[in-house]
């Protein structure tokens, strides 16, 4: 590697970011594992949590292993603690109802499919190949979740009401999934990263087509909570952390 | 150290090595072969050892390491004992690379192989209802008039369709 230290180091912040948004989300999801309001749902939202962690786990691998020391996936999965983690703050939301879930899930797939795109143009062959191939599975998430909105939103009067209310309340933490730091502006000089801000129009644009086919508004949001990329989570990734990491934590080394 | 066995393999080149991954199951659809699908990408024999490189299909795929482990197992059954495995992402697996054979195999066993892949996926296309979406043709009746059930099915890879025609369920290999 003829990068430079501090290149490296935002290098894996960057990777660390993209691995953490697919972890939590993936475990988020697996709290419906059982409990989705059909058997297919179930399967589905089981299945995307599935492809999200086989792609933190491709991202979380790459970051550990352009750290020093050199870290493993797990370790950066099982023992980091939550001011430690770097995902956007949508994805820690909590699932509550199904809408609220649905609505976080579109959110973020539709913005995960711009940025996966942007990010198989990557001068780095290896993110190039890791977006190229998560690509190919957010499309799929993507048309799940946007099927799901239009459902909701075009249902009955109680889903609607549901699935607008769980917009308003995700709305807050969409800028952040477009807010540029250092980190991205490097990545973006080194031709490694993407440009989010300028992603934002093509998703408004989306997001807005598919909430008109289910009669939902994109609400006004005077607010745009961040911190999240920054380690400031709230506490709900506390309990969440609890459950993932216990196992790991309190019997180290263990295998099954 | 000469394994007269290796030596043996190595004359034949390396399609005696191909004919043995034909025969490896698919995990998950076992009566498909991991040839049949398009993961093994390459063999190819180096001073000394065999390389051979699987593409995953999922990110996620449970099945990877023990497509890994049967790789390992039927070529030490037969000889080759220095062997290495290589994980190739890119260029990134896709349904086009499942053979003609395969699709033959996935229609006898009763699932609708995948369709081309479409550029679509490439942009945000919205298709509002699943209607919209290409549909695959029922393989017990052959109808095209078929209905999207589930995105998913009994493995991550496939989706549950139903056939208005004959009434019968179906599983999809979706096209990726």
């Amino acid at each position: 590697m003829n990068l430079s230290a501090s290149c490296d180091t935002s290098l894996s912040d960057y990777l660390l970011r993209l691995g953490d948004n697919a972890l939590i989300l993936s475990q988020q999801l697996c709290g419906w594992c059982g409990h989705a309001p059909t058997l297919e749902e179930d399967v589905a939202l089981s299945n995307i949590a599935l492809d999200l962690l086989g792609q933190a786990r491709l991202w979380l691998e790459y970051a550990g292993a352009s750290m020093v020391p050199v870290r493993d996936e797990d370790d950066l999965a099982y023992h980091r603690d939550a001011h430690q983690f770097t995902h956007v703050l949508l994805v820690e939301q909590p699932n509550g109802n199904f809408a609220d879930t649905q609505v976080r899930q579109f959110l973020f797939d539709s913005w995960h499919c711009l940025l996966l795109t942007e990010l198989s143009r990557s001068t780095e062959p290896r993110i190039s190949a890791i977006a190229i191939k998560a690509r190919k599975e957010a499309t799929y998430h993507l048309q799940h979740s946007s099927q799901w909105i239009v459902r909701l939103g075009d249902g009955t009067e109680r889903s609607h009401r549901y699935a607008q209310r769980a917009l308003e309340q995700c709305v807050d933490y969409v800028g952040e999934l477009f807010a540029m730091d250092a980190v991205d502006h490097e990545m973006v000089r080194l031709g490694i990263g993407a440009d989010l801000a300028a992603l934002r129009p093509q998703w408004q644009a989306y997001v807005e087509q598919v909430l008109a086919a289910g009669n939902l508004v994109y609400p006004a949001s005077a607010l745009s909570v961040q911190g999240g990329r920054h380690g400031q989570h709230s506490e709900l990734l506390v309990g969440l952390l609890m459950e993932m990491q216990h196992l790991a934590r309190s019997y180290p080394g263990a295998q099954w | 150290m000469v394994n007269p066995h290796q030596d043996a393999t190595q004359e034949q080149g390396t399609s005696g090595i191909w004919a043995l991954l034909a025969e490896i199951p698919d995990p998950e659809m076992p009566y498909i072969s991991i040839v049949d699908l398009g993961i093994v990408r390459e063999v190819r024999w180096q001073p000394d050892a065999l390389n051979v490189v699987l593409t995953p299909t999922y990110s996620g795929c449970p099945a990877r390491r023990e497509i890994e482990q049967s790789v390992r197992d039927a070529l030490h059954r037969n000889g080759i004992q220095t062997l290495c495995i290589e994980t190739r992402l890119h260029p990134a697996w896709t349904t086009e690379w499942v053979t003609a054979l395969g699709r033959e195999k996935m229609r006898a066993a009763g699932i609708a192989p995948p369709l081309a892949v479409l550029a679509e996926w490439q942009t945000l296309t919205f298709w509002p209802s699943s209607s919209d979406a290409p549909r695959p043709q029922c393989p017990h009746c052959g109808a095209a008039q078929t209905r999207l059930q589930n995105p998913c099915s009994g493995s991550r890879c496939k989706a549950l369709y139903h056939c208005d025609a004959c009434r019968n369920p179906f599983e999809y290999f979706k096209s990726f």
